[in-house]
């Protein structure tokens, strides 16, 4: 019983990383009052780009730089177009997505079936591998845990969370105030571009350390839901990350009685279900999302 | 002052010169981008060129491939042109479409009706299948304040699956052996093709017919008119007493039927069985979004988008074959012209003034101010 539960454990934290990380990225991006939905191209070039580098230069770290970097770069764009040419956002996010889909598969062809000796290396940590799952990690389990506590520090605590809250919520005030609408929101957008790309490495170079086209299996569009059921707070998120990592482990447990297409459905099925409980919540304690998200700036 | 010889002036509606040029140029440098991949993989971006032109309109058999593409294409825009005018994102194309597609192989293989009732009824409920899985994603948003992107996005997913569970398990043909689809639709459940292609007639009709009433839904009802009041704005919309959950509903009913025709057409027309989910629609459902994106939401210049869409993917397609790149090559292509144009959006809003000898054209200003 007791292994059953710490593997349990350990799986959900393990399937989590990706989804955490990528929903703490987009937190920051609609903050800031930008809304991407291109994160899961952007991991999946994430997830290519680190491979194709960690694979040639027999490097898991090289491999991480590279990825965050291909996935912030892609981000750029949309910052572009959806801050700078103000466009409308959800056809840019998409844009992005498929543009990010269709390079990694062009590009990564040549990598597919490829073995990565250098992966991501596994830690024991002091204290924390005596509770039962946390035996030993990816550092990437740790560094997301970490990540999504100091982010909700940043966002609720410190005068850069006041700054890009306030973004999001009233951009004309902000310029009044002096301070820089664009530049907020191009850093938030990279940043989250950043994470969709670490989390794409953390994929190919830790949790299945290999390349193949499809593998990043809908965990960004399934962030973008995520980021509204967390209320746009990184601890919500780690939360919401952790609780449909367990609940899409838990499924597994019946594969033996139901058909694992039926199952598959399950992480699509979550969201919705958690939403239509959160969004009533929400609407009485009038929670909502960032007040000008979705709605590019422009100084009247 | 003289005038000079070009002028640009700004105005509030988009301008219909500047609509085309600016389509035509994102295609360009779509085009233009997309060689530096060629080259990166080692083919000269000329030849590439070529070899797209030809597998998109070089003969008979290119151009039929071409509409042949373009008739699912203009059924998912034109319902998601209704759509985007109500400022409701349908992302959900795809998963309507497959639903669609199932509910027609259900009728093609299941029910059991005569002959003669056996593609109507497919159609019909396959219409109503799509629907359905749209008025879903209307019914989670009027009642659970769920956002209809989240909602069509994830539904998307659970069509996929629910195909992929019915061809491997309870649907999986008897005479297919390992593969993983159906048994094939009897003969009387088979779309007859125009001529010598493989262009199935009825649904390219259905197509014409559904570009139509879509506009004329747009332009010549009330309802067309409450929902683009919707789409400018809700509280506009809420002041002048239109009831906005019913306009939802609607036009994710009418996006969400369309898709579910395109996904019958594609397997009565096309495939004959119901298979993979990335063999029944290639994406169709995503990029029905820029069809009608690139159609401004006219679902009249749909008839041409998804024209050029169409072309696209055969080009494409020929691509893959002549030099054995992925298929994936489309979405970059997709994801290239989409971002040009989304980037030249603001361009829309300028008209360019040509000065006719002496003639004065100050009455061609619209008087806006360029900002």
């Amino acid at each position: 019983m007791g292994s059953l539960i710490s593997g349990i454990i350990g799986r959900t934290l393990a399937y989590s990383v990706p989804l955490l990380l990528a929903t703490l990225g987009e937190i920051y991006v609609e903050r800031a009052g930008v809304l991407n939905l291109g994160i899961e191209g952007m991991m999946s070039l994430g997830a290519l780009v680190a491979f194709a580098v960690a694979f040639s230069f027999s490097n898991p770290w090289f491999g991480v730089v590279a990825g965050g970097m291909a996935a912030g770069g892609a981000a750029l764009l949309h910052a572009l177009c959806s801050i700078t040419l103000r466009a409308n956002q959800v056809v840019s996010g998409l844009s992005l997505g498929m543009l990010g889909m269709g390079i990694s598969g062009v590009l990564g062809r040549n990598f597919e079936g490829k073995v990565l000796g250098a992966t991501l290396p596994v830690y024991r940590m002091p204290f924390l591998s005596s509770l039962p799952g946390f035996e030993k990690h990816n550092v990437f389990v740790y560094l997301s845990l970490g990540l999504a506590v100091f982010l909700w520090f940043v966002l609720f605590r410190t005068r850069w969370g006041i700054v890009i809250r306030s973004v999001g919520e009233n951009p004309a005030a902000c310029d009044a105030m002096g301070i820089n609408v664009s530049t907020v929101r191009y850093t938030c957008v990279v940043f989250g571009g950043v994470l969709a790309g670490l989390a794409g490495a953390y994929l190919s170079l830790g949790y299945r350390p290999s390349w193949s086209y499809g593998m990043t299996g809908g965990i960004g569009w399934l962030s973008i839901a995520l980021t509204i059921f967390a209320f746009w707070n990184p601890l919500w998120g780690l939360v919401g990350a952790y609780l449909f990592g367990l609940l899409y482990q838990l499924s597994f447990r019946f594969q033996a009685h139901v058909s694992p297409e039926l199952l598959n459905t399950l992480p699509y099925v979550f969201p919705l279900i958690a939403l239509s409980f959160v969004s009533r919540l929400a609407a009485r304690k009038r929670i909502g999302p960032p007040a000008s998200l979705g709605v590019p700036y422009k100084r009247e | 002052m003289r005038e000079p010889i070009v002028r640009i002036a700004r105005r509030l509606e988009p301008s219909p010169e500047m609509v085309f040029l600016v389509s035509v140029g994102s295609v360009i440098f779509a085009f233009l981008v997309s060689g530096f991949l060629f080259s990166f993989l080692g083919i000269f971006p000329t030849e590439a060129y070529r070899v797209f032109l030809n597998g998109a309109f070089g003969s008979f058999y290119a151009l039929s491939e071409t509409i042949k593409r373009m008739i699912p294409l203009a059924l998912i825009g034109a319902g998601l042109s209704v759509s985007f005018q109500a400022s409701v994102w349908n992302i959900g194309a795809e998963g309507q479409m497959l639903i669609g597609a199932i509910v027609g192989a259900w009728v093609a293989l299941f029910s059991h009706l005569p002959s003669p009732l056996l593609l109507p009824a497919m159609f019909i409920l396959g219409f109503l299948g799509g629907a359905f899985w749209g008025v879903f994603a209307a019914w989670c948003r009027n009642k659970l304040a769920i956002n209809e992107i989240i909602t069509t996005l994830m539904l998307n997913y659970v069509a996929a699956n629910l195909v992929l569970y019915l061809i491997l398990g309870p649907w999986k043909g008897k005479t297919v052996r390992g593969f993983a689809y159906t048994d094939p639709f009897p003969k009387e459940a088979w779309l007859a093709t125009l001529g010598a292609t493989r262009i199935p007639l009825a649904t390219l009709l259905l197509a014409i017919i559904a570009v139509f009433v879509c506009y004329l839904i747009l332009t010549k009802t009330t309802l067309g008119f409450e929902l683009r009041v919707v789409g400018r704005g809700e509280k506009a919309a809420r002041l002048a007493g239109i009831n906005i959950g019913r306009v939802v509903s609607f036009v994710m009913f009418l996006s969400g039927g369309l898709a579910g025709i395109a996904g019958v057409g594609e397997v009565s027309g096309i495939h004959h069985m119901l298979r993979h989910p990335a063999h029944i629609s290639l994406g169709y459902g995503f990029t029905g979004v820029i069809v009608a994106w690139i159609a401004r939401a006219n679902p009249l210049g749909v008839l041409a988008s998804s024209f050029l869409f169409g072309a696209l993917m055969s080009g494409g397609d020929a691509l893959k074959v002549s030099f054995g790149i992925p298929f994936q090559v489309i979405y970059i292509l997709n994801g290239l012209v989409l971002l040009f144009l989304i980037a030249s959006d603001q361009l829309l809003y300028y008209r360019i003034i040509f000065r006719h000898g002496h003639q004065d054209t100050r009455e061609e200003d619209y008087g806006g101010v360029v900002d």
